[in-house]
């Protein structure tokens, strides 16, 4: 069994190294795919794993997009005199300027949102169910118009990064691993959080936080760190889309509520909640069903989008892991055991 | 014997329903304190007094000579004073063994301890507690498919496991059948004589109480009506009078 999964991980590794290779083509749609990826397992570990649906995860995608981009011209120009020009000045970067900037800024975003996370959740934290959710969506949505009325930054226009240095088919795959290594990284990261004792706490705060509080675990201090690991991801995240797409403004690209926003929820509602590999699962079919759509029933599109969340919520809720798990109770060791 | 916990005339009110008035006791350490009263005689509003789920409105509760009347639940929790509940609180979804293991004291780690992976002496204390309680051939079930006598159990060895210095049960044998209570008696005075745990048990059931606890009191009306030693509160016409309902 041990020796079957290995192989099977082994097998996924390889074919996130050969895939933009071996379709070029798509090089752009997989990185996208490696997005979704991040952003619902970051999702699911609050959502799914600790019961704290947030709808404003959001906001440390957009936070993080704008950390990285004001640290990596930071360290050349003047930030207010470069937005000012929104694109139109000089400006040139030398490779190294911005390979440094997009490392120390990505890394940074990560930072940064994780702080911030720790904050907002002091406030939020208090909130339960729906009200959580409504609450955090609130926060992305004021940071949005917040930042869009924040001259120094871009304002509604947003910041104009330099391009990719070099052949563009090469930043292709380069942003593709940028996001494929965050991912890797986050798969690793939570696959040993939920085997600690701090992953057991968490899914107590899930299943019952009073009797949790009961039992002397530090919930709120518990939370905080979960919400602060998982902005850390997201933040990064958001960094490496800034780069990826040059160009980027505060409401429909930085903190983008109703895209992005909701598809990770739907990825991970689509894949099962609180499982691994439910919400790698849930992005992957997600972006699939997304992308044919798109492409197919151009128009439609929206409407189809619906339909998908409003069956998945309706009929659908334990999602593929969760459907799978009902199935093969025995696949997950829910057995009764002989007494020793 | 010392006094573990102290309770000195606290008063709780919700609205215009008193529900304790001027309500104290104490709790021996190392021993077995019962509670009893009539159904709304305020024994759960004590209780939860106690550990912290709402405010009191006058009086004094000590833990261990800390005064904890203002503390909140997961602060008390985290003294070492821990309490199972009226209706039955597991984890449903998980399985037994995840259910112990999630009760291990996070009060004694640091983040560090809790970013780490169960250890094996965890497992093997919580198969051996699930084994104390009986639970052991089914404790890879979802808990929330047990029944509802084997959910009271579990949720005694997930206490235990939090190696508690004071446990507060609320009614540990309602729901159980009658076989099983011998049981659960039997274990609750083991876990008492050989984890050296003080239990404060609110119970209906009299030949339960009569049989575990070193000291009982009856509460009535909200009010303290008697307390002493099984035999004494057995022969007590008030204690007999308030169960008649000659108040």
């Amino acid at each position: 069994m041990a020796k079957k999964k290995l192989i099977l991980y082994a097998l996924i590794l390889v074919f996130t190294f050969i895939a933009p290779f071996a379709f070029p083509a798509y090089g752009t749609q997989l990185a996208t795919l490696w997005l979704m990826i991040i952003v619902a397992i970051t999702w699911d570990m609050t959502g799914g794993q600790m019961g704290y649906n947030s709808l404003g995860n959001i906001f440390f995608y957009g936070t993080g997009m704008y950390v990285a981009a004001l640290i990596s011209i930071g360290q050349v120009y003047d930030v207010g005199e470069y937005t000012s020009a929104a694109g139109g000045g000089i400006y040139e970067f030398t490779d190294a300027q911005y390979f440094s900037g997009l490392f120390l800024g990505v890394i940074s975003a990560g930072i940064f949102c994780s702080i911030t996370a720790v904050l907002i959740g002091y406030i939020t934290f208090g909130l339960r169910g729906p009200y959580f959710a409504i609450g955090t969506l609130a926060v992305a949505i004021a940071a949005g118009e917040l930042v869009s009325n924040w001259e120094w930054v871009g304002g509604g226009q947003g910041i104009a990064l330099p391009v990719y240095p070099g052949d563009l088919d090469v930043g292709k795959t380069f942003f593709y691993f940028l996001f494929a290594s965050v991912g890797v990284s986050v798969f690793i990261f939570v696959k040993w959080l939920y085997g600690t004792r701090f992953g057991a706490a968490i899914n107590a705060i899930r299943d019952d936080e009073e009797k949790a509080e009961a039992m002397g675990i530090h919930t709120l201090r518990y939370k905080l760190i979960t919400w602060a690991m998982a902005a850390f991801f997201v933040g990064m995240a958001g960094g490496i889309s800034g780069f990826q797409l040059i160009h980027f403004e505060p409401l429909e690209t930085a903190y983008q509520t109703i895209n992005l926003g909701i598809f990770m929820v739907v990825c991970v509602l689509l894949g099962g909640k609180g499982t691994l590999w439910g919400p790698v699962v849930g992005a992957i079919l997600f972006h699939l069903f997304k992308e044919v759509t798109w492409t197919y029933f151009l128009g439609w599109q929206w409407v189809a989008l619906g339909a998908l969340i409003v069956v998945t919520v309706v009929y659908f809720q334990d999602g593929v892991m969760g459907w799978v798990m009902r199935k093969r109770p025995e696949w997950f060791g829910i057995r009764v055991e002989e007494s020793k | 014997m010392t006094a573990i916990i102290e309770i000195q005339g606290v008063c709780k009110a919700y609205g215009g329903v008193v529900a304790n008035k001027e309500v104290s006791m104490e709790i021996k350490s190392g021993g077995i304190t019962g509670l009893i009263g009539p159904n709304g005689s305020g024994k759960t509003t004590l209780f939860n007094s106690v550990v912290g789920y709402h405010p009191i409105d006058a009086g004094s509760i000590k833990f261990e000579g800390k005064e904890i009347s203002k503390l909140q639940v997961q602060d008390i929790a985290r003294l070492g004073l821990l309490r199972t509940f009226q209706q039955t609180r597991i984890y449903g979804l998980m399985n037994g063994v995840e259910n112990m293991l999630i009760s291990l004291p996070h009060r004694k780690m640091n983040l560090w301890d809790a970013l780490k992976p169960n250890s094996k002496e965890d497992y093997e204390k919580a198969d051996r507690l699930l084994e104390f309680v009986g639970l052991y051939e089914k404790r890879l079930l979802k808990s929330g498919a047990l029944s509802f006598g084997q959910q009271k159990l579990l949720e005694f060895a997930m206490a235990l496991m939090n190696e508690p210095t004071c446990l507060l049960l609320d009614e540990p044998t309602a729901g159980i059948n009658p076989t099983l209570i011998n049981g659960l008696i039997d274990r609750l005075k083991r876990a008492n004589a050989e984890f050296g745990i003080t239990l404060f048990i609110i119970e209906h059931n009299m030949r339960v109480i009569m049989n575990m606890a070193d000291t009982i009191y009856c509460m009535a009306h909200g009010e303290m009506l008697a307390q002493g030693t099984p035999d004494e509160i057995q022969n007590d016409q008030r204690v007999i009078d308030a169960y008649l309902g000659a108040h």
